[in-house]
């Protein structure tokens, strides 16, 4: 694109090369709509599945990072199977994630990005998640005590949830992962 | 036939009744199963969500340890499946990338219901079926992962699939024609989201129960849990049980479907298994 008061130029050229890397041509988007169309949570979305991919063409970073939308994102792939033009927006989500994260943005769905880490803190202490661990540290870190308390009733009562976790013995290989293998190179 | 088995977390926890249908029907369909020598978590779907190294090197690692047997791996979990798949696909492109500098496996990553339904299974599953599900209308679920994206599962139909209706069908059971077979239930939000899940879960059961369903069958553990709770809120009447695949099929070649099985579905669940004809092949006749 040539340089324009609009072009990515403007903002955030690192953002792009990172979704290049990732083989996510945000610039193939003509706006068709079908993304948006078959996504089952846009409507709850702040900016649609079709916008956060023209505002990814912009560059336009740090609206995408504080949006509710990277977050509802449930990453169930209908967007990227069906745009007729290949381009990965659940690989894109992915990456604005993981950007928002590592850039310490207050995520504006907090109790989900809670929930993502209640979980990777369960892999990293077990090598395996550990259910009912995982929920209950979710429940206590987010103040949602009560929610659900009558389903979790429900299913230990039914024999679903496990009290015992399952460690894994390879546990030093999973630290190693958590500990930033491979990150020395900044991928 | 042997294949290597990554079970996954769930199948250790809230889906131990999937773990236990699938070795079941397995043992029954003469398919020896040898579990990967301590497995992890495949990551799904926290780690390739948040987080690309972890979201590939934690199901790698079981790709490692499958390639030493060299054995196709059997994956029941959708979510497993996929992330597996993935992580191959990823680190083909760039093995040194990933440390891993001679990786090239010839094991296939095989989806439960890609291998029960099968011709050859199928065939098994008619010899061996002692008793038919007949006269069950029943709305199959795929829900995402087994699916989506195809260019990471390989899915050819992913759209219209029907691996779970041609098991449905041959025992006896019949799979209703319904459009929600494979939108998403939002099973990953639905801790911290359940207002999402309720919504989308109460959209897929309405269609179901539009269609004449009166339960749900699939094969993921994330959509058995999320669809059967989160119709919870739903008068009783309106709710339907979600069967895994695997549940039923042991039914039908065992002819039991044992109260522990009952016991452990949120939304209350009975099927009535009967003998097949005399001529071998499974009765569809009335229900009284
Ligand atoms: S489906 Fe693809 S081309 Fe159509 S609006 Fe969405 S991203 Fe753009
Ligand atoms: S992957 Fe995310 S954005 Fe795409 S359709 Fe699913 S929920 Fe919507």
């Amino acid at each position: 694109m040539e340089a324009s008061p609009i072009s990515p130029a403007h903002s955030n050229e690192k953002l792009l090369a990172k979704l290049a890397d990732r083989g996510v041509d945000v610039h193939a988007c003509y706006q068709c709509g079908r993304c948006s169309a078959g996504c089952p949570i846009t409507e709850f979305f702040d900016i649609t599945t079709m916008e956060v991919v023209r505002l990814a063409a912009y560059g336009a970073e740090e609206q995408l990072l504080s949006s509710s939308a990277i977050w509802l994102c449930a990453a169930c792939e209908t967007c990227a199977s069906r745009c007729p033009n290949d381009i990965d927006i659940a690989v894109l989500m992915d990456v604005l994630r993981e950007l928002a994260r590592r850039k310490g943005v207050v995520p504006a769905e907090k109790r989900v990005a809670l929930f993502h880490r209640c979980f990777l803190q369960s892999i990293k202490h077990w090598g395996r998640a550990y259910e009912v661990g995982l929920i209950a540290g979710y429940k206590v870190r987010s103040g949602d005590l009560l929610g659900d308390m009558k389903l979790g009733m429900k299913m230990f009562a039914r024999g679903r949830l496990k009290l015992t976790p399952h460690p894994i013995a390879g546990k030093a290989e999973i630290k190693k992962m958590f500990a930033g293998q491979g990150k020395e190179y900044e991928r | 036939m042997k294949l290597s088995y990554y079970p996954g977390c769930s199948l250790r926890g809230t889906a131990h009744d999937y773990d236990g249908s699938v070795k079941a029907v397995c043992a029954e369909l003469g398919i020896e199963l040898v579990e990967l020598a301590d497995w992890n978590c495949c990551g799904a779907s926290s780690a390739h969500m948040t987080e690309h190294e972890l979201g590939v090197r934690l199901p790698l690692r079981n790709l490692l340890i499958a390639g030493e047997l060299g054995l196709d791996v059997l994956v029941p979990c959708a979510a497993c499946f996929q992330r597996l798949k993935a992580a191959d696909k990823e680190v083909r492109k760039a093995p040194k990338f990933w440390d891993v500098a001679g990786y090239d496996p010839t094991f296939k990553i095989v989806h439960i219901s890609t291998l029960l339904s099968s011709p050859d299974m199928i065939r098994r599953l008619h010899e061996r079926a002692t008793h038919s599900l007949s006269g069950l209308r029943i709305g199959c679920y795929y829900g995402c992962l087994s699916l989506r994206h195809p260019k990471i599962t390989d899915a050819v139909h992913f759209e219209q699939p029907d691996s779970l209706e041609t098991m449905m069908d041959a025992i006896g059971a019949e799979p209703v024609r319904w459009s929600h077979r494979t939108e998403c239930c939002s099973g990953s939000l639905t801790m911290a989201r359940p207002d999402i899940a309720a919504r989308l879960v109460g959209d897929i059961v309405g269609a179901a129960r539009r269609a004449g369903a009166e339960a749900l069958v699939t094969d993921c553990p994330m959509c058995q849990a999320n669809v059967e709770s989160r119709q919870l809120e739903l008068p009783e009447d309106e709710q339907l049980p979600v069967y895994y695949a695997s549940e039923l099929l042991y039914a039908a070649l065992t002819g039991t479907y044992r109260a522990e099985q009952q016991r452990v579905h949120l939304v209350s669940a009975t099927i009535d298994v009967q003998a097949c004809r005399e001529d071998g092949r499974i009765g569809r006749e009335e229900r009284p």
